[in-house]
């Protein structure tokens, strides 16, 4: 099995499929990730650095911004990424962060030449550990 | 994906397709739920009761849309004969109901408790109402129906990593299929849209349907708004957090995987409302599963695909549901609740296309009469959204 699934090229997270311990090196589209804390299966992990407030992508669309700098290999979770979303509690413009948040093409997020929120058709993480 | 393009089910004289034969059973509020679950037990399996907590004490839109699905159900293809349990003083009328099934040409009774005299007789006059309809019932065959007669509802719940990534596009193969050869599907839980809202409204038919779309959307983030609340209270949920899920944003859009990656956005419509266009429909229902359930097959859903990965057993009084997991954990942790187990998309020993293939053939199946996990179990859940407090 592999060890961690990324869905979109446009993607800065991917998801443990078993669990993953520091220092483990995971191979991501070629590139090496080093696993910087435990993460459960089923959890996140950064593939690059994410500065506070930059979108989390995952399916090649934001599930959020980062909340904290977040470090290649960090776990990504509640700790360290807001929703956008139903935030009563903020008392926010409806719907304005969800398209803040959207990724721009102008570099800041990983290769966009996969536009669409696809399946995963295509598995491009495997374990070298 | 499948050379089978159909299922046996029964048609009926309004010309919708069942794939149940059930007598439902009716209160019409929910002083006469006991007495309509002891008629439907006395009638097994073919008996089925929907007890319900409303009924009476509702203001306007939340009475409109208790009577509207208890006739909704009433007119379903899946329902062959009604019988419909009053009390006698309640909002909701029991002749309304009884005409909806008349005018689909089903056998129906009125039973009221008052002018029996009591729970004994109303439930012995209507138990034996109800052994003549379920002798009627059993006359009735299946027939050969085209797959273009199929309206799928599409349901996610106990959500995991595996939702998303196995489970979800699985389903959405199967919803891409039927949509293609001409058949229906219904996406529900307009929480569970929100943060991902681009993705269906990009595939809308007119742009009409895609403003309807974001206008729904926009609704349940204001009413969470004006409660001065933040909906991650609920969304995502304790257990989809602990599963890895992070935010509403990654949960919906590995829950819109259910409706296809093609299918066209044909409609959006209220809560339990006949769903009226081939196509992939958008329900306005909320995320709590019985709910939901219960609105898309009040709109005529026949078969209910309810992806899982930490494992639930919600059913349907008169729709089959079938439980699908990409958690192979699961699958072997609540094996009497799960119907088809997808985790080896999960482990790359199956593609999403054969996994998908395989349910396809699960649903038509299942349509043709074969029992699901939740049928086995006796799961009937039943409940009826509502907004607003019972006065």
């Amino acid at each position: 099995m592999k060890a961690a699934l990324v869905i979109s090229t446009r993607d800065n997270v991917a998801t443990a499929l078993q669990p993953l311990v520091p220092g483990q090196r995971i191979d991501i589209n070629g590139s090496v990730v080093v696993v910087a804390e435990p993460i459960a299966r089923g959890h996140k992990i950064a593939l690059c650095p994410i500065p506070t407030g930059e979108p989390v992508i995952k399916y090649g669309s934001a599930i959020g911004s980062a909340s904290a700098d977040i470090a290649a290999g960090a776990h990504v979770h509640t700790h360290n990424v807001a929703s956008s979303r139903g935030r009563g509690d903020l008392d926010a413009p409806v719907g304005s962060e969800a398209r803040l948040a959207e990724p721009s093409d102008d570099g800041s997020v990983r290769g966009a030449e996969n536009g669409s929120a696809g399946a995963p058709t295509s598995i491009s993480s495997e374990s070298t550990s | 994906m499948t050379a089978r393009q159909g299922f046996h089910g029964f048609r009926r004289r309004d010309g919708r397709i069942g794939t149940r034969n059930h007598l439902l059973v009716v209160p019409t509020v929910i002083c006469a739920s006991v007495v309509a679950e002891r008629v439907a037990a006395a009638v097994p399996p073919v008996g089925v009761a929907l007890p319900h907590l409303a009924g009476c004490g509702q203001l306007g839109p939340d009475m409109r849309v208790t009577h509207d699905t208890l006739a909704a159900y009433c007119a379903h293809p899946n329902v062959g004969a009604v019988i419909v349990v009053a009390l006698g003083c309640e909002q909701v009328v029991a002749q309304t109901l009884a005409d909806v099934a008349t005018r689909h040409h089903k056998p129906v009774e009125i039973v009221a408790i008052q002018t029996e005299g009591g729970t004994v007789k109303a439930t012995a006059k209507a138990s034996r109402i109800a052994e003549a309809f379920a002798g009627m019932l059993a006359a009735d065959e299946r027939e050969w129906c085209d797959i273009s007669e199929l309206v799928l509802s599409l349901k996610c719940g106990g959500s995991d990593y595996t939702s998303g990534l196995a489970s979800n596009p699985a389903l959405g193969r199967v919803t891409d299929r039927l949509v293609e050869l001409g058949g229906s599907a219904v996406l529900g839980e307009i929480a569970e849209i929100m943060g991902a809202e681009h993705v269906l409204a990009s595939r809308a038919h007119d742009p009409a349907t895609a403003t309807r779309l974001l206008q729904v959307i926009t609704r349940v983030e204001t009413e969470a708004r004006a409660l001065g609340l933040d909906i991650r209270g609920t969304q995502p949920s304790p257990g989809n957090i602990r599963g890895g899920l992070t935010t509403i944003e990654e949960k919906s859009l590995g829950a819109t995987h259910k409706g296809g990656e093609r299918a066209p956005l044909a409609d959006v419509i209220g809560y339990a409302a006949p769903i009226r266009r081939a196509g992939l429909t958008v329900m306005d229902t909320p995320g709590l599963d019985v709910e939901s359930v219960t609105g898309m097959v009040g709109g005529g859903a026949q078969v209910v695909v309810f992806t899982t990965g930490l494992g639930t057993p919600t059913g349907n009084p008169i729709a089959p549901v079938i439980k699908i997991t990409g958690n192979s954990r699961t699958a072997r942790q609540m094996a009497d609740n799960i119907d088809l187990d997808v985790s080896g998309v999960i482990n790359d020993t199956e593609t999403l296309d054969d996994a998908g293939a395989r349910l396809l053939d699960e649903v038509l199946d299942v349509a043709s009469g074969r029992q699901t996990a939740a049928e086995r179990l006796g799961h009937r859940e039943f409940a009826i959204h509502r907004r607003n407090p019972t006065i």
